[in-house]
């Protein structure tokens, strides 16, 4: 009798990468076999980071790395259940692979394709910001990756909205996939990206996607993220994007999904002018983990950036900001803005905040700042007093707290989709709640 | 009728209320005067069912109802209404969604319709034109960077939207300069008529000159120790507080 084993962890990743490395996507490219190649040893060298790694010092992946992952065995015949469209336009990924067949792209200004049909062509691009020496799940994605979007924005082009939906399939096993999504915006061209992230309920999954994000001269890309994965679920997402000069790079994550999530965020501002907003919203219950990393880089002068994100903690949720911002010699009259506030609605609920300022230029303005607090007793009675019912009342002033965050998304199908998504999030607690 | 009995309360263990007997029948407004630490805002708190104020005997009834054992959206709904002192700041809950919750929530207590966004602008642009605020402080957050004079407008305004059967003013005049106190005093006094009953809490007369009340007492260290007609304020204006403690003790 045959006993398979199943590896888990990262030798079981690198198990799978050693069998599967020429069957991989690209497997003949030799630029893109060297690259995985590479991946697979920064990977072997680093594993999935523990707790003693400074960067992951709040997050601990050991659910991640103790659990074994099989390729998904996406169900062909079935057919596919689909959340409703946000957008008109939306390009559809079922466990990390693109499927034309269940996406609506007519009509749009510009092509929006599949990482994994351009391989041949995206040597020197694909991998050109991604650090997987210094990122361990971008080493892991690289290693693995199979396909992706692939956005090219040509110059002056008013792109609209595109959504990218990312849907997981349930199976026996935990499934991983490693979606690779390159984006690039010439110069003056426009988009918002509203990415939903989701899966069924009883699935189990690690969806570990990293983002390459090139934002030219005067280009503006609006990037909301709905994080709604199943309630079982793992995502570790890692971004890494530049803006040129008087560009922006406009990010907007929620956090409402998963068991353990990692929303990680790497941003350089290289030309003056250039401007970053990082908000988000972390909507946590029961066991779930989620963790906000973001760095910013001001490599030339005049940038701005602003980050505010907003923790809602209830049962024994732990949530984690750290954003460092680094301001160098060059960046002389930087603007940059962080803040971060937490709202623990209960007593076993956890907050870990580390902000981190490195300047080194003398003429910046940069300010940070970070709360955790629970709902002031005042306010609530104060509702109460007007015959507004206590639930009714905490609601409303979570949504308030939430307001600053949510009110710097100007762009409408993402803030119609981001209320909803808020609402849904307040309803199951209550609901939970109610139980 | 609010009556309330032999009310005794304690905040962080120390007594403030030591018996408070009163009654206010409907029609009538009430002035309850009183030095500061006399007791004046915990008597309004605890009608209110402020959480930190414990009730350690005595009753409160309104219209039979025992307002001591319902939580405070429950007294809202039977048609209290506390108009604070220090209106409480809500940063992010905009003026309009605030004032249409509660309005609603009462509506639906009393089985009446909710109001639509429509017609609550509309109903809520009237009563602002009548109290003279501008339009701009419905789109607001609540009292977030009202002036004083505009939190207690603010206030007066949710009276009268809500239109209770039983308010208590709580120092509804201190900090407003004259042209507002008038304004807030007409908003009070538009209310007045059979249903309706106001507990009118103050430190000065002068807001009596404007709301006139039926019955004025007296509260000190947590004790009602006189009662009398609106002449009663004014003898206090003149003699001060002391002058009637020394006769009451």
């Amino acid at each position: 009798m045959n006993v398979v084993m199943h590896q888990v962890g990262a030798p079981g990743f690198l198990h799978r990468f050693e069998g599967l490395r020429d069957r991989l996507p690209g497997g003949r490219l030799p630029w893109l076999a060297t690259l995985r190649a590479q991946a697979a040893e920064a990977f072997r060298a680093q594993g999935f980071p523990t707790r003693r790694v400074e960067a992951w010092k709040y997050t601990d992946l050991a659910p991640v790395a103790e659990a074994g992952f099989d390729e998904p065995l996406t169900p062909m015949d079935d057919a596919m259940d689909l959340p409703p469209a946000q957008a008109g336009a939306r390009a559809v990924f079922v466990d990390g692979r693109f499927r034309a067949d269940l996406s609506s792209l007519d009509g749009l200004p510009f092509e929006v394709s599949s990482v994994a049909r351009h391989l041949d062509a995206l040597e020197g691009r694909l991998g050109a910001l991604a650090r997987p020496g210094e990122e361990p799940m971008a080493a892991l994605n690289t290693m693995l990756f199979e396909d992706g979007l692939l956005l090219d924005l040509p110059e002056g082009v008013e792109g609209g909205v595109l959504e990218l939906l990312s849907l997981a399939t349930a199976s026996e096993r935990p499934s991983a996939f490693h979606p690779r999504h390159l984006i690039r915006l010439a110069k003056g061209a426009k988009l918002t990206l509203i990415e939903t992230a989701t899966g069924p309920e009883g699935a189990r999954y690690l969806h570990n996607p990293v983002f390459e994000v090139e934002v030219a001269e005067g280009a503006w890309l609006t990037h909301g993220r709905l994080q709604q994965e199943a309630p079982r679920a793992f995502q570790l997402s890692t971004i890494y994007a530049t803006v040129a000069a008087g560009g922006t790079y406009d990010n907007f994550t929620l956090n409402a999904g998963g068991r353990l999530v990692r929303n990680e965020i790497h941003v350089t501002l290289t030309g003056p002018g250039a401007a970053c907003h990082m908000n988000g919203a972390q909507l946590l219950a029961g066991d779930q983990h989620a963790d906000t990393t973001t760095a910013l880089d001001h490599a030339a002068p005049s940038c701005a950036s602003r980050q505010t994100y907003k923790t809602v903690l209830m049962g024994r949720s732990r949530g984690v900001f750290q954003g460092k911002i680094l301001v160098r010699q060059v960046a002389q009259k930087t603007d940059g803005y962080q803040m971060n506030q937490a709202l623990l609605l209960s007593p076993e609920a956890e907050m870990d905040s580390k902000p981190q300022l490195e300047i080194y230029a003398d003429d910046v303005k940069c300010s940070h700042g970070a709360t955790v607090g629970e709902l002031d007793a005042e306010q609530v009675f104060y509702l109460r007093s007007r015959g507004i019912p206590e639930t009714q009342a905490r609601a409303m002033l979570v949504q308030a707290f939430l307001h600053e965050a949510v009110e710097g998304v100007t762009d409408e199908a993402l803030r119609r989709a981001l209320d909803a998504a808020v609402e849904g999030w307040w309803a199951r607690q209550e609901e939970t709640l109610a139980a | 009728m609010l009556k309330i009995e032999g009310l005794t309360a304690t905040v962080d263990g120390k007594p403030i209320l030591k018996g408070i007997d009163l009654e206010i029948p409907s029609g009538e407004v009430h002035a309850v005067m009183g030095p500061n630490g006399s007791g004046k805002s915990t008597l309004a708190y605890v009608l209110a069912g402020r959480e930190g104020y414990e009730v350690t005997g005595g009753s409160a009834t309104w219209d039979g109802h025992d307002l001591l054992s319902m939580e405070p959206e429950e007294r809202a709904a039977a048609g209290l209404f506390l108009a604070f002192q220090y209106p409480v700041e809500l940063p992010g809950v905009g003026n309009a969604t605030f004032l249409r919750t509660a309005l609603n929530a009462i509506r639906r207590a009393r089985g009446e319709p909710e109001l639509d966004a429509m017609q609550f602008l509309k109903l809520a642009r009237q009563r602002m034109r009548e109290l003279s605020m501008p339009e701009d402080m419905l789109k607001r957050s609540v009292n977030v960077g009202f002036s004083g004079g505009e939190k207690k407008r603010n206030e007066i305004l949710q009276l009268a939207l809500l239109r209770p059967k039983l308010a208590v003013l709580d120092e509804t005049d201190s900090g407003l300069d004259i042209d507002a106190l008038r304004i807030v005093a007409d908003g009070v006094n538009a209310m007045r008529g059979p249903d309706f009953a106001a507990l009118v809490i103050t430190h000065y007369q002068r807001l009596l000159d404007y709301i006139v009340p039926d019955r004025v007492h007296v509260l000190m260290n947590g004790r009602i120790v006189r009662s009398g007609g609106p002449e009663l304020a004014k003898e206090l204006e003149s003699e001060g507080y002391a002058a009637i403690q020394a006769r009451a003790a």
